[in-house]
């Protein structure tokens, strides 16, 4: 990693645009509050998330590598992808590029056809919003400008499924001290825990939302993030922070669905990383989006110092 | 799935939430013995998904465990399936955490951790079972419609 990042290329991508909009205000919120630049990819396209690689997965590396090359077109050594979907389909289509054929030959085929520079591997990096605040602020200097204490808050770290896997396609992770771990990552962690935060330790920070399978099977989803809740409640958290939106939305939906379906509620709160870290920062909870979240966690905060 | 997988299934749900239902001393009691069932269960799990696959399950260990040998057997050509390798070795780590010290304070809550843990890879499982006919979704899926797709190009 260059460890550069004060000014980066931003791909928000298509869910921070709808029900991830808090994760998108509070992105950038926290971008402003420390003093980073975030400028948004020009017309940007979808990444083609979980669905389009099913039908044609060199189709769906095109789409990521028109989003490299818009980035580089714009003069941007790194673009910075909040939502663990993009950031996953740009890392693999960076990969795909760097190491097959076929892949490199649609990208020249469809770039040449749609009138763009044809995106070439290793040109941009693509980093995480957990890169961007670790690298470049890192906890030293995200103690250094907390004005609202996180302490007291027991939190849960949940990282999805994409945000590792698969280990290939992030060669700057698992390189020793200082960088990610795809086995137990902790960014988020260090990141919550200079905040002031208790992180619990949670051992499925990693495991299955069923985020994928909430229209086509979502009594499994509804079970998955149930178990997900409660097992956060059995390690003593008041929240779980997130940092994917579709993991987000998944449990604040499943959340509501486990009780009407299954009577079983859960009382734990979910909010994205970037909104803790908007709120120790002194933000309010309307700046960072809290109003947005479907998980109400309004008493909660108020209890802890946050609510204003 | 089958009904008999299915069957399977609704068993070790039911002993998990038996299990999580058990008083704490009870748990304690009996703590070495829980864990390693909850180890097995974990096989379990991961035999039903192999046998499905008509895959005989392997008896051999990986770092001494033979639950990360079955989900390197599982995870062959079916690279989504290593959506489920930490979760493998989380009930690994809490087992052990349990057998080397099974008198520690958090033993009982150590237990219901991995029980829980034992339970989401049941879940996870058993959807990508009950689903398979619906497409692969998960982050590194082979894409079922690849041939399909070929065939459109005059590439097959």
């Amino acid at each position: 990693m260059s460890g550069n990042y004060k000014s980066v290329a931003y791909y928000p991508g298509c869910a921070l645009e709808g029900t991830g909009h808090a994760y998108n205000r509070s992105t950038k919120e926290l971008g402003k509050a420390l003093g980073l630049e975030l400028t948004e990819l020009k017309n940007w396209n979808c990444c083609g998330a979980m669905e389009v690689k099913n039908i044609d997965p060199k189709l769906q590396t095109y789409l990521s590598a028109r989003n490299l090359s818009i980035a580089e077109e714009m003069g941007f050594s790194t673009v910075m992808a909040p939502c663990n979907g993009c950031y996953h389909n740009l890392k693999k289509a960076e990969y795909d590029l760097a190491n097959d054929n076929g892949s490199r030959e649609v990208n020249e085929r469809l770039s040449q056809k749609a009138g763009h520079k044809t995106y070439e591997a290793g040109k941009v990096e693509t980093i995480h919003a957990l890169d961007w605040i670790k690298q470049e602020i890192g906890e030293e200097g995200l103690k250094a400008r907390v004005k609202n204490s996180l302490k007291g808050l027991k939190v849960a770290n949940y990282y999805g499924c994409m945000y590792t896997r698969p280990r290939h396609i992030f060669p700057e992770k698992d390189r020793g001290p200082g960088s990610e771990s795809t086995a137990k990552p902790h960014f988020m962690d260090d990141l919550l825990a200079a905040a002031g935060a208790e992180n619990v330790d949670y051992p499925l920070k990693t495991a299955c939302c069923g985020g994928a399978h909430t229209l086509s099977d979502s009594d499994t989803s509804t079970k998955l993030v149930l178990n997900l809740l409660t097992t956060a409640e059995a390690c003593g958290a008041d929240v779980i922070a997130t940092e994917c939106p579709t993991c987000h939305t998944g449990l604040e939906m499943h959340q509501v669905r486990a009780e009407k379906v299954f009577g079983r509620k859960t009382s734990v709160k979910i909010l994205y990383f970037t909104q803790l870290l908007g709120m120790a920062l002194g933000l309010s909870p309307r700046k960072v989006g809290v109003h947005e979240n479907f998980s109400d966690s309004s008493d909660l905060l108020r209890t802890k110092g946050l609510g204003r | 799935m089958t009904q008999a997988a299915g069957k399977r299934f609704d068993d070790l749900a039911a002993r998990l939430d038996a299990f999580l239902a058990s008083p704490d001393a009870a748990l304690v009691a009996a703590a070495p013995n829980l864990a390693d069932e909850l180890l097995a269960i974990g096989e379990t799990i991961l035999e039903i998904w192999l046998s499905a696959h008509g895959k005989t399950p392997t008896a051999r260990t990986v770092e001494g465990f033979r639950l990360l040998a079955l989900h390197r057997q599982g995870a062959q050509r079916d690279a989504s399936f290593n959506a489920c390798r930490e979760t493998c070795r989380e009930l690994i780590y809490h087992r052990n955490l349990v057998c080397l010290d099974s008198v520690h304070p958090d033993t009982a809550r150590r237990l219901r951790l991995a029980a829980m843990v034992a339970r989401h890879l049941a879940l996870f499982i058993g959807g990508k079972l009950e689903v398979a006919g619906l497409g692969e979704f998960c982050c590194s899926s082979r894409p079922l419609r690849q041939h399909e797709t070929n065939i459109q190009r005059g590439m097959a």
